[in-house]
């Protein structure tokens, strides 16, 4: 009986370790990681690249802007997604990251529909987060308490909303904080008085989005920088790519994908863009 | 002879997959302080664990998580109030006063409780506990009582499970014994049974600590998540958890590091009660 238990798991321990060994294939796969805002975007280029493509696939994960830079900077992953430029981010090397901006994403403010206010300018703003302005009747809105609501410290989304509307130097009021734009959507949606920030996007009936001094949030006023709040998408590489990762980032640079996937995903391709901006902030004008 | 080597091999793995377990807890001890032990030397102990500021993104950044393990003690402490009350009692109704047919409900039902997973707890308080704390407290909803509340039931499968198990362990001869000297059933239980299953129970409420302090994804959706000291039940609150999760995917370099050491805070706690959990144990062992 003893004998015959041993053999049972015997078989059983080489069985487990036999699965291990699967067919050698002539495979080739990378791994691109990091920010949730642009993890949509690779993982549906990177099925109909694998589609396309046989044999290639793209490995596409999440865990945020900070985790991309940090692994692309490690040259851990052969490509980083990140919502903001490495050299904004603390403790990144940028000088041996490659930056590639395969789309733009607009950010505008959201409130719960039925405050009153509608328009907005960036000063009202600017003062509705360092908790100056606290109720929606100071914007001649209804009598009304303001909530704040925040994404978390480093999100990308956050640190581009507050690069736009707040000072050099200023800060938000320590107010509530969520991890993600779906979770923000779905508070703000429920909760009067509520405003935050996601990309357009995010978007949608059960939130009503602010126009700045006029300024619809449309993909057309970004394109034209006349709404301000926008941000580049990247994909760093460590040093120049090569191989699958430069035919990966091509691929989705080229002229097909920047014209369908990424309007059809709520971005705006990088190629449409009629100003071009740096890390300071800086914009000219692309002929 | 060929029995005899088998048996050896077999033994072989028997042995080694009892020190993975043992392997595990050593290399998280050493991957978490190897991580954030630096950190908190560079920052400053005493900086790190009583600065009153968490402003990861400003300019000096300030990493103070007083408010964090003052809102974890603090929801931890609510919670306890909250669940040990109804966990007690219906550990108790369940294992002496309870109808065999409602047992036969009761305790399937607190299993399944246990086995909801966390991020369902959290849906449901979004969805259930927040509007009617927004109806009645006011602002969003998402404050420290939801937190306690929601925290409070999460930890009743824990107490009640571990409560029920202990008062039934009790040798009946003391119930018996106690109704031969003429004690009604209900004194019985209550000053005789219960007491004896004493150590058991105040085992079951250190592991719900445990579970409530260690809570991450339920939390996170409701509490609101303000690093700022619970101050008032009707104001967010943030824990040591909630820090973590909220903001790994976005932190690099020292906000990183500053994150890893709120683990080792977090860790130490759990350190302290599990070793407490042992202390109790062993003391009712006796």
């Amino acid at each position: 009986m003893k004998l015959k238990n041993s053999r049972l798991m015997l078989t059983i321990a080489f069985a487990f370790i036999l699965t291990a060994c699967g067919p050698v294939v002539e495979e080739e796969s990378i791994t691109a990681v990091g920010s949730s805002a642009l993890q949509p975007l690779v993982e549906a280029a990177g099925e109909q690249y694998g589609a396309e493509n046989v044999g290639k696939f793209i490995n596409v994960q999440g865990g945020g802007s900070g985790t991309g830079l940090s692994q692309i900077a490690a040259d851990a992953v052969e490509i980083g997604n990140s919502d903001i430029f490495a050299e904004e981010k603390d403790g990144i090397d940028a000088s041996k990251l490659v930056d590639h901006r395969v789309a733009v994403v607009g950010i505008t403010p959201i409130v719960t529909p039925g405050t009153g206010v509608t328009d907005v300018s960036i000063e009202e703003l600017q003062k509705i987060f360092t908790g100056k302005i606290t109720n929606w009747s100071e914007l001649g809105g209804k009598d009304l308490p303001i909530t704040v609501l925040n994404r978390a410290s480093g999100s990308g989304t956050r640190a581009t909303f507050e690069q736009w509307v707040l000072e050099e130097g200023q800060n938000s009021i320590i107010t509530q904080e969520q991890e993600s734009s779906g979770t923000v959507r779905q508070i703000v949606a429920n909760t009067p008085g509520t405003i935050s920030y996601v990309a357009f996007s995010y978007v949608n009936d059960d939130v009503e989005a602010l126009t700045i001094n006029g300024v619809e949030p449309t993909d057309e006023n970004v394109k034209t920088n006349e709404w301000l709040i926008w941000s580049y998408e990247h994909m760093y590489t460590h040093g120049e790519p090569t191989g699958l990762t430069k035919e990966f980032i091509d691929y989705i640079m080229s002229d097909d994908i920047q014209a369908t996937l990424i309007g059809a995903l709520g971005y705006i391709p990088t190629s449409q863009m009629e100003v071009e901006r740096d890390v300071e902030g800086n914009t000219v004008p692309v002929e | 002879m060929k029995t005899k080597k088998l048996d050896g091999f077999m033994k072989g793995v028997f042995f080694v997959s009892a020190l993975t377990s043992v392997l595990a807890i050593i290399l998280i001890c050493i991957f978490i302080f190897a991580g954030g032990v630096p950190f908190i030397l560079d920052y400053g102990l005493s900086e790190f664990l009583f600065g009153q500021k968490w402003s990861p993104s400003n300019t000096p950044a300030s990493f103070g998580i007083l408010p964090m393990i003052m809102g974890s003690l603090a929801v931890t402490f609510g919670a306890i109030i909250v669940g040990v009350p109804i966990g007690i009692l219906t550990s108790i109704f369940m294992a002496e006063f309870c109808p065999v047919w409602l047992h036969k409900i009761l305790k399937p039902a607190v299993n399944l409780m246990a086995a909801i997973p966390s991020i369902v707890y959290g849906f449901f308080a979004l969805q259930a506990i927040v509007p009617i704390m927004r109806q009645f407290v006011g602002g969003t909803g998402m404050n420290m009582l939801t937190a306690i509340i929601l925290l409070g039931i999460m930890i009743l499968p824990t107490i009640i499970g571990l409560s029920e198990s202990s008062i039934r362990a009790v040798p009946r001869s003391y119930y018996t014994g106690s109704m031969a000297l003429g004690a009604t059933h209900e004194r019985s239980v209550m000053r005789v049974v219960v007491p004896a299953a004493k150590s058991g129970i105040v085992s079951s409420v250190i592991l719900g600590i445990g579970r409530a302090i260690g809570e991450t994804m339920a939390v996170v959706l409701i509490a609101g998540n303000q690093p700022i000291m619970p101050e008032s039940l009707t104001l967010g609150v943030r824990t040591l958890t909630t820090n973590i999760v909220l903001e790994m995917a976005y932190a690099s370099g020292e906000h990183r590091e500053a994150l890893i050491a709120t683990a080792v805070v977090l860790f130490v706690f759990i350190l302290i009660i599990n070793g407490t959990f042992l202390i109790i144990k062993k003391k009712g062992a006796k």
